[in-house]
This record gives structure tokens, sequence and C-alpha cells, in this order.
């Protein structure tokens, strides 16, 4: 056990699982830092690997034949993983941005997500594509979505979303060693986080949701990042005795329900945060299941603190203002509290 | 390399047993007993039999939304096959995939594929898993005029070079992409000849012959073996029969429709075999009884055969969830 960061976290779960099963390979541009093409000069001892470093080490360790760099290619990167994922290989393919989606999404969604159930439960899929969502880091419209709404909507993908280092190793391996196609999704503003993690190998399963911080006056939901935003929140909410409760799905797909009834059910109150849009998101798609669920339990309606029907600003004063912030939080968790007496 | 005795019977089987059950089957539809889409691989035998004739089991096929062809000549049953059209709980896949979707792997066959050019990065992927594994098998992408010009057909073609897959790419000119012609729709009016941009060899042969399919897919599917690399090869066959049964054909005339039975890969293949003394046309007229035999039960009992229960619906999304 010791304190890792988020990427360093992701490296570890890669490198132990690759040791652990021949048939795991990684996928993807630069995935090996531009290894294919390194000039004369280059130091020996460069390590580095993918965008944003998750991948360092792997070449050297693993060898060009299972960690393989690509062309930038997208439908290729990931029928191919996908093909070779129903024909014996674990790819962990990787999405450099998921607002890169639309290149490529027919072999996503139309043939890694569909051939187990198309072919009648013949073929397997055990894909792992892993990808970085968010804003924040003033990167713009085409690479700074979050899109977890899009892929949960889809049959037959799962959807991971680590929002810390501790839960981005164990999901990760978990993932690798599920049989079914994951959309693995890693906030760009986190790969810096740190937290404790234990170095020995371990699988944190999907549908398990994280309960962050135990309270009873309030059940805020939060998804990736803005678990962080909303535990912020939390804290100051204390100091006004207010103790909301902060779950942490871990997963879109599958959701975990049963611990989100459970604490709706204890509570009464509900505020969701999420990154992604509002129209068909995953805040809309909870809320929706808690209305239908836990209908006589709610002493308030449903809040949801999203970012709003626009694509990302460049400018940052724009891009603070998109993403949902603590004040937001806040406001929406004090409103919910004194319903029906201040309804914004 | 001569085939063999059973090696010709073999090839001419397969060739016979999928025009028999592509002219069932339409008879069938216009009976209104399958359901959804059917499209049919009549005039183009000579292709998918002349390459698959040699691939084994572990050898990976993807097709198109013609894939009865490739099915039969990759060896999936008949009456399996059947059935799956019929969408019963006896198809090749449950029922669940229908005539588009069409797969088995035990056989090698990654499916039929609804999406024009929605194939070859799956065999590519399957080339990788061969070449990654050290099992000397190949990919084999089936690919059609128009699915030639959609973007993942060619990334999938420079990533096979770049990462030095065994992958091959049979691109099956049959003369249009749904209504639009060849003609028209490919620029350079030559499909083999991209192949050398990509940086691999092309070879383009006549798709009625099945003993030229045969040798060209023979060479390049070889060398693919060996670690060489990918390769291209554009066999022409004309489709006799529409896009999809309905289809008016205003994109050809009909002198030209009539015209498309005098170039019968079948016919060729007997007339050669028989006038060269390899088979002995009784020995033919016994694969077209048999085949007949074949697709008349595998009808009957597809017919006969439970459609999946309602529970079905729900199984198979995942492998487990949660």
């Amino acid at each position: 056990m010791s304190r890792k960061t988020y990427q360093k976290a992701l490296n570890e779960a890669l490198k132990q699982e690759m040791r652990r099963d021949p048939h795991v390979i990684v996928v993807g541009v630069d995935v090996a830092a531009g290894y294919t093409s390194r000039a004369e000069d280059a130091p020996d001892d460069q390590e580095g690997g993918g965008m944003l470093g998750a991948t360092a080490g792997l070449i050297q360790e693993f060898g060009a034949a299972r960690v393989i760099e690509t062309p930038i290619s997208e439908s290729a990167i990931m029928g191919m993983c996908a093909g070779a994922a129903c024909t014996g290989l674990r790819p962990v393919g990787e999405l450099m941005f998921v607002d890169f989606l639309g290149v490529c999404f027919d072999q996503i969604f139309n043939q890694a997500a569909k051939l187990r159930y198309m072919f009648g439960g013949k073929a397997k899929v055990p894909l792992v594509i892993r990808t970085t969502v968010g804003a924040g880091l003033n990167a713009a419209a085409q690479h700074s979505q979050m899109l977890h709404s899009i892929f949960t909507h889809i049959p037959g993908l799962k959807v991971a979303l680590p929002s810390n280092a501790y839960d981005a190793k164990g999901l990760l391996i978990n993932a690798i060693r599920d049989d079914d196609p994951v959309i693995f999704m890693e906030h760009k503003g986190l790969y810096e986080q740190v937290d404790e993690v234990p170095d020995e190998p371990y699988a944190i399963p999907f549908a398990e949701a994280n309960v962050v911080i135990d309270g009873d006056d309030l059940t805020v939901i939060a998804f990736s990042k803005m678990v962080h935003v909303a535990q912020a929140a939390a804290q100051r909410l204390e100091k006004e005795n207010i103790h909301v409760e902060l779950l942490d799905p871990r997963t879109s797909s599958p959701l975990d329900e049963d611990s989100i009834l459970e604490s709706v059910e204890k509570t009464g109150r509900v505020v969701i945060v999420d990154e992604g849009n509002p129209r068909c998101g995953m805040a809309a798609d909870v809320a929706a299941f808690i209305v239908n669920k836990a209908f006589a339990a709610l002493k308030a309606p449903v809040e949801l603190v999203t970012a709003p029907h626009t694509p990302v600003p460049f400018s940052p004063t724009l891009e603070q203002a998109y993403v949902p912030s603590v004040e937001k939080v806040a406001a929406a968790v004090k409103r919910t509290m004194a319903y029906p007496s201040a309804r914004a | 390399m001569p085939l063999s005795k059973n090696e010709l019977m073999e090839a001419y089987r397969r060739m016979r047993t999928i025009r028999t059950f592509e002219e069932h089957v339409k008879i069938e539809f216009e009976r209104g007993n399958v359901p959804g889409f059917v499209h049919f691989y009549v005039g183009q035998e000579g292709c998918a039999v002349g390459v698959c004739m040699n691939l084994k089991d572990s050898d990976s096929i993807g097709s198109t939304h013609r894939g009865h062809g490739h099915c039969i000549a990759k060896g999936c049953d008949v009456k399996a096959m059947m059935s799956e059209i019929y969408g019963r709980r006896t198809g090749l896949c449950g029922g669940k995939g229908g005539s588009m979707h069409i797969a088995d792997f035990a056989r090698g066959m990654l499916g039929a594929n609804a999406i024009v050019g929605g194939n070859p990065p799956l065999v590519i992927g399957a080339a990788l898993s061969a070449k990654t594994l050290g099992n000397g098998a190949v990919g084999v992408s089936f690919t059609g005029d128009g699915g030639a010009n959609q973007g993942t057909t060619f990334e999938s073609m420079n990533m096979a070079v770049v990462l030095k897959l065994p992958a091959i790419f049979v691109f099956e000119n049959n003369g249009y992409g749904e209504f639009t012609s060849h003609d028209y729709a490919v620029g350079s009016k030559d499909i083999a000849a991209r192949a050398a941009a990509f940086g691999m060899p092309a070879v383009k042969v006549d798709g009625t012959d099945f003993f030229l399919v045969y040798e060209a897919a023979r060479a390049m599917i070889e060398r693919a073996r060996a670690g060489e690399g990918p390769g291209v090869i554009e066999v022409i066959a004309k489709r006799w029969h529409p896009h999809y049964l309905g289809d008016p054909e205003t994109y050809r005339s009909l002198s030209e429709r009539q015209a498309l039975s005098q170039n019968d890969p079948l016919v060729k293949f007997r007339v050669r075999t028989v006038q060269g003394g390899q088979l002995q046309a009784q020995e033919l007229d016994r694969i077209d009884e048999e085949a007949i035999q074949l697709v008349v039960a595998a009808i009957s009992e597809a017919a006969a055969a439970p459609f999946p229960p309602e529970s079905d619906l729900l199984t198979d999304v995942y492998s487990s969830y949660p």
C-alpha cells in the first residue's frame, strides 16, 4: 500500500494484468510514446506512454507484440480490438479522447456491443476501451466531453468511471478480467489525484457503488470528477449542520440500483451531480429510476446539477461556468432541504 | 498444385449448395415465409468457394449483408442456417441474428455484417489474434464494390500493412453497390489498383471461374500465412438477383439482366472438369440432387422448428450483468 496517482494506479493495473495473462494486449495511438518512430538520439530510458502516461513502461516490459502502436485510424483500431477480442485475445484499446467516438462508433456500438447477442451467445468480446473524458483543462469543445450516457444507453456495453486512484486500479483490473466490452472512462482532470492504493492486484466488482460519506439528510449521487466537487460541497454543508450522504456509483452500466434506493429510502432527498449535458444524460436516467421506484420515500423533487445544453467553451471563465461547481451543488442541496419553501 | 478429385467434388458441392439454397430461399421469401430482408449470392458462388477451399476452421472470415454464400463456403451447417433465416430457436444464432447476421465461430465465420464496410476492422482483429497467438491462421475479409469505398476499409488496409497482419481483403465486384454501379462509385474504376498505394500486392480475377479464384487465393493466403503480410484479391462476378428482393433494378437494362445466366460459374466448372476427365457428369448430377434434398429438408425442418421463447429476448446481451 502506498500513495499513488490515478495515472500510476492505471499503469499498475495494466502491468499486473499483462503479467498475469499473456492474452492481454494494449493497442492505440502513441501508447508507447511514439516508440515506433524513435529518433536516434532519443534517450534509452524513455518510458513515456499514451497521451497522459498511463501506458508508460509497457513496451519495455512486454515488447512490441503486446503493446501495439497504430496509425490514427480509430475505426480500424476499435474494430481490430473487437475482432481480436472475439478470436482469443483480451485487448485494451485506447480511444485517446472520448470526443473521437464519432469517428469509430459503429465498431463499438454496432459490432463490439452486439456480436454476442446477434450470434446467439456464441461470441464473447472481452474488450476494454480506455478513454479520457471531461472538461477543466481548457481543451475546448472537441476534447472535453463526457458522453458516458451515450455508451450507457447501448445494450451490450459496460461503462466504468473511476473517481479516484484506488477505484481506477481496481475497476481497470476488473474491466480487463470481464468478458464483455467495457468503456473505461478516465477523467483527464483526475490523473494527478493521489490516494492510498494497494501494491497488489485487486478487482472492484461492477455495480457496486462506493458510499463516500455516510449521512442522513440528503443523498448526493455523483459521477467521475463530480464526486470531488460533491465532496467539497458536503464538507461546507457539514458546517451548516446538513449531513449529506455521498454515493459514487463507479459504473453507470451496470448501475448499483440497490445502493441508490437504499440511500434514497433513508434520506428522502436527492441531488444528482453529473458533468454530462442534461438531455438524455445520467442525471436524468438516475432521477427517472428514483422517481419510479422510490416515489413514496421522496420529500422533495430530485435536483439535477449538470453542465448546460452547450458544447464545452474554451475561455477559462466560460469553462468554469460550464462545469458543475461546489457552489451550485451546495445551493441545490439547500434548496432541496428547504423544500417546499425555497424552490428556485 | 492440382486439386484432388475429392476436393473438386467438395468445391462443386459447396457451389451447388449455395445456388440451390438461394433459389429455394427466394421462393420461400416470395411466399411470405421468411421474415426481414434477404440478399442473394447467385452468380457469385465461384468467389466464396474459390477462396474458402483454401481455408480451415481455424481461419476466420468476415462477410457482408450478402453472407449466405460465404457461410456455406466456410462449412456452416445448412439446416442451422435455414433455421436462422426463418428466425427459429434452432438457428445458428438462436434466431437472434437472422440473414444479415449469420455467424458460426466454430467454423471461423465471424458473421455476416449489415454495416457496409463493417467487417474489415473485425477481420484484421482476427488476423492480429492469429499473429499474436502464432497459430498460422489468416483472416479473410469479403467486401463488395460498395464497401470498397468505406473509410473502414481503407483504414483496415493501411493498418494491415503497418502491422504486417495475415489478412486478405477479397473485394467482390458484382457490379453494383445497392443501386449504384461500380463504374460510377469507384472513382479510379479499379479497386485492385488501390492496393499498391497502400503497400500490398493485388490480383484481379474473373470471379465466375472457380479455378482462377482458387489459385489467386491460394497464393495470397499462403503468402500471408508465411508472415509476408496482407494482400488484395478483386473477384469480378455479377450478382444475378436484385440488391434485395423487391428492388426494381432500374440500374441495369433488361438485356444485361438476361445475359447474366450465360456466365454461370457452375456450368463453367462442370464443363471444365467433365471435359478434362477429372469428374463424371453423373457424379455432378448426384451432387445436384443431394443439394436439393438437403435444402428441401432444411426448409421443412426450419418451417417446423420452434420460435425462440420470449425469455430469449433478454439472454446473451452480456456474459454477466452485473
